[in-house]
């Protein structure tokens, strides 16, 4: 019966004079402290050091959402199709990478060494992975019913899945922390070095990746394709290998992103992909689905908003809508945005792919 | 391809369904006429009679880790029993264990449910999940099949007014309020934050924290949430530390709780920890690290270390399966439960044994089991544990009659 | 039973298939129960997601409107169900009153989800409705505070069964001589149920309503510039498949006796949708076909992999439930290999896609 029981939020604001205020347990005093006067709650949690925090946990989650997302908009700009496996792709990159960084455990290599071959075998297992995915699952379905190789990408999903839990086992692993974690603080907000690695990792990715497609040929041969297919096969371009290389980079990409969620929450799980990927699709649409900006700003524009909403929504709302509609927050902002802009923030007028 | 090809491949497609049906129907090992609640094995001239036990659990999908384990505990507990060759109504008893896959699903929690009430089992352990559990009671109780849940802690399971359910883990109510208390006058705490993670189990026990430290004169300054496929908690644990509590408790499993002590540590809170069993398992230990030092966390039932059973269990267990998960002790004691109330009925049948199920007195590897009238554990022990060194050492104990001497048994 | 059953003459081949039809649906729950009330169960929710499939049908079928959220209809049927007729509330509703309404409920949430959509094509659609069918389960998961609505994650229990007078649903009782037992009496009702869903779509099908959707669907601007009035016929398509789910809804919850929000998850929609896409979208036949086979056919593995497995190998390699997903996802790639226009697609379909090869 106990579930039955309303709990009624927020408690009695008296309890917040409470006199007596010393800490028990936590000996160093907290700037929040000194702000322990009767006042709303939405002065108790908006105070600057916790804003910083919040967006530094924002920044972080949302540039592993922007790389997770440039994989779907890398595929879906050039072809059109929502490879829902892709989730399932950074899971088994996370887990390849737990493999060798376990198995070269003992060898008495420095750490960092291990982590960067873990990441790189990660990587190629993942290009190999998207390569036979095109290959094997989608190519043959390039000119289906739309909704075809959607069908086909969730079955691989699920295929991926059960293969991992096969291999891995279904209990959860803990990733082998490579890095030894050092704890900064700065202007109220803490942070690590694994998270500083991230956000810089993430950058140069996507200068990477930007150089790629605007500077080189086979991002011209991309861009091409992705504007009009047809024309791209007129002009000598090889279309198969274009759209082979995009799945390839978006695996890539996938696998660099489920190494930095291995090593930030230091866990992984066969199922972890479904969930991730979901919201880095949801990141790739918001910014405008098929377009690079928009993947990473829709990624860390997310990321922000979830730490945000999760951080301040329940106080604005009086508790109404807490941190238990933290997965609504994102959607909430993605159906307001598509209203007035529905092709997303950076998106073209991609829309007649319907 | 024309009209009148289409009855014909639906009818192909209907007979194909009732094909299906009918394969099936060397399943059962013999074809009992009436479909009445699981017959007894009739006499054989052989001293041996096969008795099947089902156990349902997830064993695909997200936590199919902890379905596993609780399959393991009751494979264990039906090998344990053979092992023993029982003698009952003058036959020697051969268990067998059925175990199904619900996927944590309540409609193919139902379906399996149903298989197993088909395949005459003569009794049920399981389901893993309340959501799966409560379905699969109702045709578990028109089949007269006596149904022990290892780990379904939804209080409504009981109260349905079946004589059919049962369960050996303490419900939400009395391990909250343990947890709760003990975070207050034990631990000092005046500010406590809560953390659920939105499942049956963890806002039931969130809840009953909420009450009891609310009860034991602290402050709730926070009551936050999360879902049990998250791994980041950085946003709510930011607003927590804002608040300042002395303790955070965590209504939620190990695989929440691993990272999400991690992520305390980083944000520099210097908040206890506390949890209830879903997270009390060395399986948090194991994904938290160094950072699980000095959580403070109850099981339901007594330390495993003061039971001779117990001891016996973990070491048998670990060295068949590797490491137990959450609930694989509690699958152990429930088929036990089922096998002994088997024993003193001296019968296999359901109908008859299934009065002793509820008159149950067991000295089981989680501690004694008896069941209240609605088929509760009576006076589930609670057990505090702290996290040191890795391990998880106890603290103290309340409720619960101790392993007594052994019992007068027929 | 189609569209171009109505050009042919309606000959006594195709009376006598019916009439064969009619006999093979009604032995099915007792040829089934040779093999045990599990098939039975089975067949039942086989049933429902026929029903859900061909309401799903409507939106992504006809009118070509991706939804990835469809189960929240469903949701909100079940538990309309679920609040109207269980001790929750204290409010028992017989059947014939909450079935309807909660048809209407599951609508209005059509229309609400329809109208700020219109605006979108193909994929944005495809999300926003993924993230409403998520933000529907979020609230049936939260609405237990402050005021307790849906109880949370622990669900609504000891839900009434179907009632006709003293008629129970639930319990084995004896009609005209014939023992039928809970799942059988559901079975009968859902095919029911699922014959009257089948007569509107095909009458949908074939209407000016049925046109317009798929002239919407083909080329949303061209149906525009032919006077067809896009926001209403896609607002109406909305509605239409959220009723049908709204009802599904609610048989579930009866059936059940207990509804909780894990049954209206992510996957269940998609489920939905392969069941759509794999049978052959738009085509009545193909989609329940589609959804008999996904119901199908997790189960069959259930008693399928083990017998094989120590055929083929003489042992046992792989837990029989590891394996039983990894084939139901192997089969869902493998049909769209080889039959991209799903198993049984409509021969108007077949026809556009050997034109259209490029």
């Amino acid at each position: 019966m106990a579930g039955a029981i309303p709990s009624v939020w927020p408690c009695p604001p008296s309890s917040f004079g409470f006199p007596d205020q010393s800490p028990v347990f936590g000996q160093q005093l907290h700037e929040s402290d000194t702000l322990v006067r009767p006042k709303r709650f939405v002065a108790e949690s908006l105070t600057m050091d916790t804003l910083l925090q919040q967006l530094v946990n924002g920044l972080t989650l949302g540039a592993v959402y922007a790389l997770v997302a440039l994989g779907y908009t890398m595929v879906y700009g050039i072809i059109g199709l929502i490879n829902f496996a892709h989730g399932e792709v950074v899971m088994i990159g996370t887990m390849v990478a737990f493999t060798v960084i376990v198995s070269l455990a003992g060898s008495g290599m420095p750490p960092l060494l291990i982590l960067t071959i873990g990441l790189l075998i990660a990587v190629v297992a993942c290009m190999v992975l998207g390569w036979g995915l095109e290959r094997v699952a989608y190519r043959p379905l390039r000119h289906a019913p739309r909704l075809t190789p959607l069908i086909t990408a969730i079955g691989m999903s699920i295929v991926l899945q059960n293969v991992a839990m096969i291999i891995w086992g279904r209990n959860y692993i803990t990733f082998p922390p490579m890095i030894d974690k050092r704890i900064y603080e700065v202007g109220g907000a803490s942070f690590t070095n694994v998270q500083v690695a991230i956000v810089v990792l993430a950058a140069l990715v996507m200068i990477g990746l930007t150089y790629l497609v605007q500077r080189t040929r086979m991002g011209m041969a991309m861009r091409a394709t992705a504007q009009n297919q047809h024309v791209a096969l007129l002009m000598g371009v090889d279309i198969d290998r274009v759209i082979a290389m995009a799945f390839i980079i978006g695996s890539a990409l996938g696998a660099l992103a489920g190494c930095m969620v291995g090593s930030y929450y230091e866990i992984a799980h066969y199922q972890m992909g479904f969930m991730l990927g979901l919201k880095a699709f949801t990141a790739a649409v918001l910014g405008g689905i098929g377009n690079m900006a928009g993947a990473m700003a829709g990624g860390l524009l997310l990321g922000i908003i979830e730490a945000l909403g999760a951080g301040y929504i329940g106080d604005l709302t009086g508790n109404f809508l807490g941190s238990h509609y933290q997965d609504i927050f994102a959607f909430m902002v993605l159906i307001i945005v598509l209203m007035f802009r529905p092709s997303g923030l950076f998106g073209e007028r991609t829309g007649d792919r319907a | 391809m024309k009209h009148a090809h289409i009855p014909g491949v639906l009818m192909a497609l209907a007979a194909s369904v009732a094909m299906i049906g009918c394969g099936k129907k060397e399943e059962p090992k013999a074809a009992a006429p009436a479909p009445a609640p699981a017959a007894a094995p009739a006499p054989a001239p052989k001293p041996e009679v096969v008795v099947k036990i089902g156990h349902v659990a997830p064993l695909t999908g997200p936590i199919a880790h902890l379905g596993k384990d609780n399959e393991n505990g009751a494979r264990l507990a039906v090998d344990d029993a053979n092992a023993k060759k029982l003698e009952i109504d003058g036959k020697i008893v051969k268990f067998e264990l059925l175990g199904e896959d619900d996927q944590a699903d309540p409609k193919t929690g139902t379906v399996v449910a149903q298989k197993l009430v088909d395949a005459k089992v003569a009794g049920v352990v399981g389901h893993l999940n309340s959501g799966t559990t409560i379905p699969a009671s109702a045709i578990y109780n028109q089949a007269g099949l006596p149904q022990i849940s290892p780990s379904a802690t939804n209080p409504k399971y009981t109260q349905q007014g079946f004589n059919t359910t049962f369960r050996v883990m303490a419900n939400d109510i009395q391990q909250g309020s343990v947890v709760g208390t003990y975070a207050v006058k034990d631990m000092g705490a005046k500010k406590v934050a809560i953390i659920d993670d939105r499942t049956a189990y963890g806002q039931g026990l969130a809840d009953e924290v909420e009450k009891a430290a609310k009860a034991a004169g602290a402050t709730i300054v926070a009551r936050e949430f999360t879902t049990d496929k998250a791994t980041d908690f950085k946003a709510i644990l930011t607003k927590i530390k804002a608040k300042n509590p002395d303790v955070i408790f965590l209504g939620g499993m190990d695989a929440v709780g691993g990272p999400m002590l991690k992520q305390i540590k980083e944000l520099g809170i210097k908040a206890k920890f506390t949890t209830g069993d879903g997270g009390c398992s060395p399986e948090l230990i194991k994904l938290a690290g160094a950072a699980s030092e000095g959580v403070i966390c109850t099981q339901a039932g007594l330390p495993v270390d003061k039971l001779p059973n117990g001891q016996k269990f973990v070491e048998d267990f670990t060295k068949k399966y590797g490491q137990i998960q959450i609930y694989s002790p509690y699958s152990y004691d429930a088929v036990m439960v089922l096998v002994d109330a088997m024993k003193r009925a001296n019968s296999v049948d359901p109908v008859k044994y299934l009065p002793e199920v509820g008159k149950t007195a067991y000295d089981g590897v989680t501690g004694k089991i008896e069941f209240d009238d609605k088929g509760d554990i009576k006076n589930g022990a609670i057990t505090v544990f702290v996290i040191q060194d890795g391990k998880l050492v106890t603290l103290k104990s309340e409720g619960g009659t101790a392993a007594a001497a052994p019992e007068a048994k027929k | 039973m189609t569209g171009e059953s109505r050009r042919s003459p309606r000959g006594l081949r195709q009376w006598l298939g019916l009439l064969l039809l009619v006999g093979v649906l009604l032995a099915v729950p007792f040829v089934a129960a040779l093999g045990g009330q599990a098939w039975v169960r089975i067949a039942n929710f086989a049933i429902l997601y026929v029903f859900l499939a061909l309401g799903l049908n409507i939106v992504v079928g006809y009118a070509g409107l991706l939804d990835l959220g469809y189960v929240a209809f469903y949701a909100v049927g079940a538990y309309c169900y679920a609040l109207l007729a269980s001790p929750h509330f204290g409010i028992h509703l017989p059947f014939w009153v909450i079935l309807p309404f909660g048809a209407a409920l599951a609508c209005l949430f059509g229309v609400l989800l329809g109208a700020p959509t219109l605006k979108l094509r193909g994929d944005y659609l495809a999300i926003v409705t993924l993230g409403f069918g998520e933000i529907i389960r979020i609230f049936m998961n939260n609405l237990n505070a402050p005021i307790n609505i849906t109880n949370g994650a622990q669900g609504i229990t000891l839900i009434d069964p179907i009632r006709i007078g003293e008629f129970s649903f639930a319990k084995t009782s004896t009609l005209f001589g014939i023992s039928l037992s809970g799942p059988q009496k559901y079975y009968f009702l859902l095919v029911a149920l699922a014959a009257l869903v089948i007569v509107i779509n095909i009458r949908l099908q074939n209407s000016r309503i049925g046109r317009a959707w798929q002239a919407i669907r083909e080329d949303e601007v061209a149906a525009k510039a032919c006077g067809i009035n896009t926001r209403n016929i896609k607002l109406l398509a909305f509605a239409m498949g959220a009723s049908f789910g709204g009802i599904a809804g609610g048989v579930f919850a009866a059936m059940q006796g207990f509804v909780s929000p894990e049954s209206f998850s992510l996957m269940e929609s998609i489920t939905i949708l392969a069941m759509v896409v794999l049978g052959g979208m738009g085509h009545i036949p193909g989609v329940i076909l589609g959804a008999v086979l996904l119901t199908g056919l997790p189960e069959a593995l259930r008693y399928g992999i083990e017998p094989v497995q120590k055929a083929v190998f003489g042992r046992m390699i792989i837990d029989p439930e590891s394996l039983r997903m990894l084939v139901f996802g192997l089969a869902l790639v493998l049909v769209m290999r080889f039959r991209p226009a799903g198993l049984w697609p409509s021969s108007l379909r077949r026809r556009e896609l050997s034109e259209v090869t490029d």
